[in-house]
């Protein structure tokens, strides 16, 4: 029967808040349980550095069961770790062997400039939402079931780029740092549904514009998003946003 | 016009940009092979065509300016581009990984296009920019190909070509918003088999030059 329990050794990426440029430090990660999460490795790591009188690493988390798109950390060169389809809380130790050296760092980007340690700033997505990502209506009495019927295909479809959770994983991805997969996640979504429908030409065009603005990287087709999308969201997103950006600018 | 200036500076406008020209530079390559391939029929064959090629006048003037133009942008964007996006990430990952999306010819896109930029200038000088009263086309072409390390350098630099062309096909449809299920997988497929036939086509004339004609 195989141990329960593994030994790590990792190298994690610490920078102190307003430091320019951080290092790898090396520390042990003893008995840990395979059945552990990633999220719960580091933090008993950091119950342990605390003991020890050290600063603990500070990582970024909230819901822990994939949906909120608040963790995420490069482990040993993959946004999220190695598996497929998974945020890093999803991630868990079994995927590990005994002995291992795990190497953590941040999503690495000019737009994401990292606060400590693992976490970065991502309000640049935010802004980018800010820009145009949502719909614009007047308040007033509850509208009729169906009185604005969408066919249950569209609404699929619509909902493929809506599980977009905004972690940043594509951005982290990208050899690029291009932020196309979540705004083309965004303006998808919306773009589909008829709610959407009146804004849609004025907001792929102030959504793109935002993105530049922030310092993200230009797409180059590598596809090495949409292989790490937690949500596993496709680059035909990109080629509709590119489709509905055509449209609102040669029109 | 300015919002023909604002469309093109945006992050997609500029991949438009380099999807065009580059689609440009596909049908190029197609004309350019289909002519080549007179070649393999014969030095006959081969003097016809540049002779019939030569016989347009004017229009090869047009066609020459044209591609020229096209270079122009999809070079010029294409080093914008190399350059904003190293600056997008100013601290490197300490360990790389790729999770299986890039492909040869993607990674390499902007070196291969280095590479090419500097075949075609030596191609040019040595085919185009030559006293055309005093040899033929074929006759500087038997005589360069004869030159073995010319005839590697030419050969590898079709291969390069192919590995550009097997990224820059299906990745200029994606641009351009042709990216369906249904037909994605025939693009990315046609792109393939187009850059083998580029470099099965280009790469063998040195040979058939070298050791078949003479």
């Amino acid at each position: 029967m195989t141990a329960k329990t593994i030994n790590l050794t990792l190298k994690v990426w610490r920078q102190g808040r307003g430091e320019p440029i951080g290092r790898l430090e090396t520390c042990r990660a003893e008995n840990i349980s395979k059945d552990m999460s990633f999220l719960e490795m580091i933090d008993v790591v950091n119950e342990q550095l605390t003991k020890d009188h050290q600063e603990p690493i500070a990582f970024d988390h909230d819901c822990r069961e994939g949906i909120c798109g608040m963790c995420g950390a490069v482990v040993n060169g993959r946004p999220h770790g190695h598996e497929r389809e998974t945020t890093l809380c999803q991630l868990h130790m079994r995927h590990f062997s005994d002995g291992d050296t795990i190497v953590i760092e941040p999503w690495r980007a000019r737009a994401f400039p990292v606060i400590k340690d693992l976490v970065v700033d991502r309000s640049a997505l935010d802004q980018i939402i800010q820009a145009g990502g949502y719909i614009s209506v007047n308040t007033g009495g509850a509208p009729d079931a169906n009185s604005l019927p969408i066919p249950k295909d569209t609404a699929d479809a619509a909902f493929v780029p809506a599980a977009c959770i905004g972690c940043g994983a594509c951005v982290a991805a990208c050899p690029n740092a291009s932020a196309m997969l979540f705004v083309g996640a965004k303006v998808s979504q919306l773009s589909l549904l008829p709610q959407g429908r009146p804004e849609a030409a004025k907001r792929v065009s102030s959504m793109v514009r935002k993105m530049d603005e922030l310092g993200f990287g230009n797409c180059s087709n590598e596809t090495e998003c949409e292989a790490e999308c937690p949500k596993g969201i496709s680059i035909i997103q990109i080629a509709r946003m590119n489709r509905e950006f055509f449209k609102a600018r040669f029109s | 016009m300015s919002w023909f200036y604002d469309t093109i500076r945006t992050s997609i406008g500029k991949k438009l940009l380099m999807a065009l020209t580059g689609l440009c530079f596909c049908l190029f390559l197609i004309i350019h092979l289909i002519g080549n391939l007179t070649l393999y029929g014969g030095q006959e064959l081969f003097e016809s065509y540049v002779k019939h090629l030569h016989a347009l006048g004017p229009l090869i003037r047009v066609a020459e300016t044209g591609l020229l133009t096209l270079a122009i942008i999809h070079v010029s964007t294409g080093c914008f581009l190399v350059w904003q996006n190293w600056m997008a990430r100013p601290v490197r990952y300490q360990v790389n990984k790729n999770a299986g999306g890039r492909t040869i010819g993607s990674w390499t896109m902007p070196y291969t296009g280095f590479i090419i930029l500097i075949f075609v200038a030596i191609h040019l000088s040595n085919f185009h920019f030559i006293d055309h009263d005093r040899q033929t086309v074929f006759q500087a072409m038997t005589a360069t190909f004869t030159f073995l390390p010319y005839v590697i350098f030419y050969t590898l630099a079709v291969v390069v070509v192919a590995v550009h062309v097997s990224h820059g096909f299906w990745s200029l449809f994606q641009t351009l918003g042709a990216n369906h299920p249904k037909y994605m997988p025939a693009i990315r497929g046609l792109g393939i088999l187009f850059s083998l036939l580029v470099a099965a086509g280009f790469g063998f004339i040195p040979a058939f030059v070298g050791f078949i004609m003479n």
